[in-house]
């Protein structure tokens, strides 16, 4: 089945390529646009946006095996993300990330068996100054202690 | 000496800080903007600038004014400014507050920057995990644009300017600044072989000058007082490292957080005066003051400066942690200044569970177009797993010194050193305790990251 964007993203997509003197230059805030919508970058969404940049889809394949913020699966619907890295783990990440595997019954990496949240660790996410904190979806949560982690997932998983 | 000053962080937590209307309120927010674009040339915006001794705050520490100098312009292409947004260093979280609290003063500096240099378009390369940073520039931009400071005649004058948001999508590489134009182009962020360097042959292999977040949001301040009055809030004014910063004080101290501060407060203030201490009020093991690239210090070292002429001089035999904290100053005690946030580890940490912490980020982010970084990485790392596992012999832990010698200088940007520069502070200055690993004197199962 092949993939197309909703109007109101195809709308979108017009405003971006105005943005830059390349339709190449649009290729990674597309891909965006397009796992916004498909929640992961199928091999469908590569052709798509191959197709519509004028780009070889090999290339589209490069970008999209170099970031790690493109799925290259499917993923839970929601998306939960511990640092890990040194700072955050000066002040507890540890603890946070098993707190979490704990209650939600999955490792890092893995998405829970109703398909509703991937867990996985990040590397530093420029929050230092309040850590440890995990991402969930768009938003930071900082400061965290195990009781406040039970009471994001508890809300996430109604 | 610690002094405290309000440039970019009198609007921080104000109700609405972020607003157009309390930008102009609180700091006569787009005025300088607006006289410097209708009442200089932009030689003279670039000569200005020379004067703010205003060191990159991206982590190089490259006076601000004269990259600005090096743009020429092109007979035919246009010119461009990036602003590096990327803020990915472990241990650096400093320009995610600019864009929450004050994004206003960033695009006023772009305003001012996109004229000193001869462009008219300023992308902001933000990462792509800041939600709420790129939702708050979007919106200074907007309203800039709406007051008509943005688009084809800011401030009446006929000279556009178009600011965009520009994501990436989770590559701690693509802060380095040729990684970070090929992003923007739409490739995989790998970085450029150099020269040429972006002002010859950046965005589009157009002119391009890329600045940090924080060092363009500092310039509008900087012209509103003068450039040499900004230069001179510095304790280090005299050896040309100018103006006030964003600190970041992270890790194992009791009030961890960002601070803005006249340039030079020394590593001691930081943690006691602004820090308020060490967490448990235990000592203080070791600090890496700019970022993990940065190669760590010990409380123990002192300066070695008899040289009179030496700009350390004045620190001769004293604790480094009393040295002002300087680009110059840094680099003169043996590590990097960077970008300015320091990661304090208390005693009781476990320095080599700490360096497996930073070599499994360095392993994770090389982009793998160099053999030394990519292989050398994943070397280290293996090596210290050994070592945690008490599996590893003398000849191997002498090895780790080869490996991480054979990156250094080996490959087309500056990651490597960054892998290999902690990774040799790290084994310089802890030799005993990777030496116990070795005997089986430490093992995993009693190492920890959070000393109670
Ligand atoms: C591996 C690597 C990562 C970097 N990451 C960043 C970053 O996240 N933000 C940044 O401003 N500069 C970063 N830099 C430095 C940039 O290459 C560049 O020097 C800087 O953006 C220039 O701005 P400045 O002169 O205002 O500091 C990085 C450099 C390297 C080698
Ligand atoms: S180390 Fe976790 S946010 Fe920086």
């Amino acid at each position: 089945m092949s993939f197309a964007l909703t109007a109101d993203r195809e709308q979108k997509l017009a405003e971006l390529l105005t943005r830059y003197s390349t339709k190449m230059a649009a290729c990674i805030p597309l891909l965006h646009l397009c796992q916004e919508q498909n929640g992961w970058v199928s091999p469908d969404v590569v052709d798509f946006v191959a197709r519509k940049l004028d780009l070889p889809p090999a290339h589209v394949q490069g970008v999209v095996t170099f970031y790690s913020l493109f799925n290259q699966k499917p993923v839970g619907k929601h998306q939960v993300w511990v640092c890990r890295t040194l700072p955050c783990a000066l002040r507890g990440a540890g603890a946070v990330l098993h707190q979490c595997e704990k209650k939600l019954g999955i490792h890092a990496g893995e998405t829970t068996s109703d398909g509703k949240i991937t867990l996985r660790t990040a590397e530093c996410l420029a929050s230092c100054g309040t850590a440890p904190m995990m991402q969930v979806d768009q938003d930071y949560f900082e400061n965290l202690t195990t009781a406040k982690v039970d009471e994001i997932l508890d809300r996430l998983r109604k | 000496m610690i002094k405290r000053t309000e440039f970019l962080s009198k609007v921080y937590g104000l109700a609405n800080g972020h607003s157009l209307d309390v930008y102009e309120r609180e700091v006569a927010g787009y005025a300088t903007a607006r006289n410097v674009l209708t009442s200089m040339t932009p030689q003279q915006v670039v000569d200005e600038a020379k004067k703010a001794n205003l060191r990159g705050r991206g982590g190089a520490g490259f006076p601000m004014g004269v990259k600005w100098s090096f743009m020429r312009p092109h007979p035919t292409k246009p010119s461009y400014l990036v602003i590096n947004a990327d803020e990915g260093e472990p241990g650096t979280h400093k320009d995610r507050t600019i864009m929450e609290w004050n994004p206003h003063s960033v695009i006023e500096g772009c305003i001012i920057g996109c004229y000193a240099i001869g462009a008219h378009v300023a992308y902001i390369y933000v990462r792509d995990e800041l939600h709420l940073s790129k939702a708050r520039l979007w919106g200074a931009i907007a309203e800039a644009k709406a007051k008509g400071y943005l688009g084809a005649t800011p401030f009446g004058k006929a000279y556009p300017v178009e600011v965009y948001v520009h994501t990436g999508a989770g590559a701690y590489i693509c802060g380095e600044e040729t990684a970070l134009i090929n992003s923007l182009e739409g490739k995989r962020g790998e970085p450029r072989l150099k020269p040429p360097f972006p002002a010859q042959a950046g965005v589009y292999g157009c002119p391009t000058t890329v600045n940090n977040l924080e060092t363009i949001a500092a310039v509008p301040s900087a012209f509103r007082m003068g450039c040499d009055e900004f230069s001179k809030l510095s304790a280090l004014h005299a050896i040309n490292d100018g103006g006030f910063r964003l600190y970041g004080i992270n890790g194992h101290v009791k009030k961890p957080g960002v601070v803005e501060l006249g340039v030079g407060p020394t590593l001691n203030e930081l943690i006691y005066d602004i820090g308020g201490g060490v967490t448990g009020d235990r000592k203080v093991m070791c600090v890496i003051p700019g970022g993990s690239s940065t190669p760590v210090l010990r409380p123990e070292e002192t300066v070695d400066a008899p040289d009179e002429k030496s700009p350390l001089h004045a620190w001769h035999g004293k604790s480094v942690f009393d040295v002002p904290l300087g680009v110059d100053t840094m680099r003169g005690v043996g590590t990097m200044l960077g970008t300015c946030c320091i990661t304090v580890l208390a005693e009781g940490t476990c320095p080599v569970l700490a360096m497996h912490n930073l070599m499994q980020f360095y392993r994770h982010e090389s982009c793998g177009q160099c053999t030394p970084c990519r292989e050398g990485g994943a070397w280290l790392l293996r090596t210290v797993d050994k070592l945690l596992d008490n599996n590893a012999t003398m000849q191997e832990l002498d090895q780790l010194h080869d490996i991480a010698n054979n990156i250094m200088g080996n490959t087309i940007c500056a990651f490597g050193e960054g892998t290999a520069m902690p990774a040799l502070g790290f084994l310089k200055k802890f030799r005993p305790e990777f030496e116990a690993y070795v005997r089986g004197e430490r093992n995993r199962k009693d190492a920890t990251l959070t000393p109670s």
